[in-house]
């Protein structure tokens, strides 16, 4: 399962992530990495881009990026 | 020699103002309190100036302290050293000394985020490897408490080598004075300890650092095995030789990206960190929180959005008009007065119709920029445009941008100067110029007055159902301009600026009251960048076209004017009188400019526009409004012998009863449209290409932009007015 397919309010642990995608490492700078818990907040309409919650910290990241990293929901 | 009288103050009555001693650079995460705490610190005593070669405004103030002064420069806010778009480029560059003529700072003021650790702390690490001094201030602290955020400040400062982490809260003032003791020996204090997140990467930097034998310092070396593409790659290649350098890559990363292996370490490291020193108690959220949290869904945020903006441009609208009608007044009663005093000719005219108008055309827009500037600063500091971005992220992707482009598009609404400026923040180049290549379609201030004019002339004041038609026309232009941003982006994405798909990595900042201090000092800096940039242009044009449109003067036609008024005195008296000779003057004043370089232009370039339905008069003052498009008014009002500062009625009943020598109207519905069409699409504005020159650093995109927007601008009026002249 991929970042892009959880609901908002859920919250998952990022396991493994696909770091040579266009994009990924701007995110990665930004917080997300393995180990790291993220929460869906909120998202755009039409679900695209999404808002994650990390430490605290509000990132959005688009559904492309989403679909890079492989999480397991807690 | 002389006896001087001495007299004794007592030391503590002396204000002192003490030179800088050392230059200390402000950095930390965006939104981190950073500004506000410099604002604190160096109160007033502030100066805006430029780095060398770049486009970015440097920042700096001195800090008053007991013993000494120094000078605070404050950085953008960035989230590593990776240096991702121009402003982080430019923090980056500005502490490793690599900018011409501003040498490295002697030290370093970190500014944390106290409810922001995760992301600040990994900054604070890059900036630890650098080995300088350095003092951290930890902002927000009052927040991070009332948010249930606990601290550990002891057990922070001994992961972090010992650094000192002060406590502040900047919008209060509380732990200034601490901090302010701490800046006083900052040069002197020792270098922080290296932190212990990646030992791989710190012994290769070390071994690399001795094999280059102390060439390359050690962050230069950090830096080239970390960005194989940056600048400093190439200096640790000719040290170790390319391959070598490879190999050292390979043995640290594998074949993951660099910076990708580099966030891994770090951020574990943080993690651990905070895992030792921060306690987060529950959160009991408040009835404010829900209601934000409510707010921030999908539909009531964008909807949110939408009012806002309606709202700022309601205000913007509303508010400056009678400040811009006040200012208009001001200026002519001003030339009036002068006109009076001054005998008749050049200098008379060179003073009212030059400088006094000149000046006037760049404080008119004054109102409006500083409103909408006011708005952006408020919903800039407040998180509200990050959020923007977010939303409309989606509907600028399918014109090949990102939500980033979304920011500097809406202030070109007001003027397309301080909206090509804030493309800064745009990572990609490419993005950055499609951007700045769709802002100045964007209808502006500049635009308006030649579209209300126009449009009172010939748009009937009628009503369509529930609108009114000449606010439907209004629109109309206003989408016209939207779109032939959006378009030319799309075009351009997908031609000349084709690329890889813009990334959106944005940090969304929570909503926060701004702080009044910052927001006011914000606005007097771009109110004051506006008028150096703009404001020397547009005043340096409206003196040329003055020149333009005085010189040569004939001697004949005053002749023949007085001649005219001498004949009717004899005829007409009292205020007939007058009426006659301020039309004998106005046809004079036309006859002049028919015959100055100005007239003799529109005659020259005539047969140009004659396609589009405009005879020599409007292509006179379309050719005056190339340099600056506010002039148009103006110089129609002179040329159809109304007089510049003729009432408004006095000039459309001029332009409706406007002929072509065989009788039929020139100010036709198709010819109108064109015009009005040319306007919405055309770059006449000298400020906006030099501007796209100094951001883009070179002629070709201001050159390009102008072509294009000439042409196409051209095209579309001439279609229009031959198709709907067959009609």
């Amino acid at each position: 399962m991929t970042l892009r397919e959880l609901n908002p309010g859920q919250t998952a642990r990022i396991d493994e992530i696909d770091a040579k995608q266009p994009g990924v490492v701007r995110l990665m700078v930004l917080g997300l990495i393995e180990g790291a818990e993220v929460q869906y907040e909120n998202s755009a309409i039409g679900g695209d881009p999404m808002e994650v919650t990390v430490h605290g910290a509000a990132i959005s990241i688009r559904k492309q990026q989403a679909g890079c990293f492989r999480i397991s929901p807690i | 020699m002389s006896e001087v009288e001495t007299t004794y103050v007592p030391v503590e009555n002396i204000s002192i103002h003490r030179r800088a001693s050392a230059s200390i650079a402000v950095i930390g995460n965006p939104n981190s309190g950073k500004s506000t705490l410099f604002n604190r610190l160096t109160g007033m005593r502030q100066t805006t100036g430029n780095y060398p070669g770049v486009t970015v405004e440097k920042h700096s103030g001195t800090v008053q302290l007991e013993n000494s002064a120094l000078e605070l420069v404050d950085l953008p806010g960035i989230y590593c050293l990776g240096g991702f778009s121009t402003d982080e480029r430019i923090a980056i560059d500005v502490i490793l000394g690599r900018i011409e003529g501003t040498p490295s700072p002697g030290g370093l003021l970190v500014v944390l985020d106290a409810t922001h650790l995760y992301q600040g702390l990994y900054l604070l690490q890059q900036l630890m490897e650098m080995q300088m001094p350095m003092v951290v201030a930890m902002t927000m602290t009052d927040v991070a408490t009332s948010s249930g955020i606990d601290i550990s400040i002891e057990v922070l400062q001994r992961h972090l080598g010992g650094i000192k982490i002060y406590p502040v809260v900047a919008t209060t003032g509380r732990g200034l004075d601490t901090l302010k003791e701490a800046l006083e020996t900052i040069t002197g204090a020792a270098h922080p300890a290296i932190p212990e997140s990646w030992p791989e990467l710190s012994s290769t930097a070390d071994e690399l650092v001795a094999r280059c034998e102390g060439r390359l310092p050690r962050i230069d070396v950090i830096q080239a095995l970390i960005h194989p593409d940056g600048r400093r790659a190439g200096l640790l290649e000719d040290h170790l030789g390319a391959e070598e350098v490879d190999k050292v890559r390979e043995q640290l990363f594998g074949d993951e990206p660099p910076q990708a292996c580099e966030a891994r370490h770090r951020y574990r490291w943080v993690h651990d960190v905070l895992k030792e020193s921060l306690h987060q108690a529950p959160l009991i959220e408040r009835y404010g929180a829900r209601g934000l949290r409510w707010l921030n869904q999908p539909w009531p945020a964008t909807l949110l959005f939408f009012a806002v903006m309606a709202l700022v441009f309601q205000a913007v609208f509303s508010w400056a008009t009678p400040m811009m009608e006040a200012i208009d007044l001001g200026a002519s009663l001003l030339a009036d007065q002068v006109g009076e005093w001054l005998p008749a000719g050049a200098f008379s005219s060179f003073l009212t119709d030059g400088v006094i108008a000149g000046v006037g055309s760049v404080i008119i827009f004054l109102p409006q920029i500083l409103i909408l500037f006011l708005f952006i600063i408020i919903l800039e500091d407040s998180g509200f445009l990050a959020r923007a971005a977010f939303l409309m992220d989606r509907v600028m992707r399918t014109v090949g941008l990102s939500g980033q482009s979304v920011i500097p598009m809406l202030s070109s609404f007001a003027c397309a100067v301080p909206a090509i400026m804030a493309t800064r923040v745009i990572p990609d180049r490419r993005d950055r110029i499609a951007t700045i290549l769709a802002a100045p379609f964007m209808t502006c201030s500049a635009r308006l007055p030649v579209y209300a004019l126009l449009i009172a002339a010939f748009v009937p004041d009628e009503s369509v159902g529930w609108f009114n038609l000449q606010g439907i026309v209004l629109l109309g232009l206003y989408l016209l301009g939207i779109l032939g941003g959006l378009v030319t982006a799309w075009i351009m994405k997908r031609s000349a600026l084709r690329g890889p798909k813009p990334q959106f990595a944005l940090a969304l900042p929570e909503f926060r009251r701004p702080n009044l201090q910052t927001v006011m000092i914000k606005l007097f800096d771009r109110a004051r960048i506006f008028l150096k940039r703009a404001g020397t242009v547009i005043f340096a044009v409206a003196i040329i076209i003055w020149a333009l449109a005085y010189f040569p003067r004939s001697e004949a036609i005053p002749a023949e004017l007085q001649q005219a008024i001498a004949q009717a005195e004899t005829v007409y008296s009292g205020a007939r009188l007058e009426q006659e000779i301020l039309g004998l003057q106005n046809t004079a004043a036309a006859d002049q400019l028919e015959q100055s370089f100005l007239g003799r232009a529109g005659r020259l370039v005539e047969p140009v526009f004659l396609p589009l339905g405009w005879d020599w008069r409007v292509s006179a003052a379309v050719i005056a409004g190339f340099p600056a498009r506010e002039v148009v008014v103006a110089v129609m009002g002179t040329i159809y012998a109304v007089g510049e500062e003729a009432e408004e009625a006095s000039l459309t009943a001029k332009l409706r009863s406007a002929a072509w020598p065989d009788g039929s109207p020139i100010f036709t519905v198709p010819m109108v449209l064109g015009l009005l069409l040319f306007y919405a699409w055309c770059l006449q504005c000298a400020a906006t290409i030099a501007t796209i020159r100094r951001e883009t650093n070179s002629w070709r995109w201001p050159l390009f932009a102008w072509t294009y927007m000439t042409v196409i601008g051209y095209t579309g009026a001439f279609l229009i007015y031959q198709v709907g002249s067959m009609a």
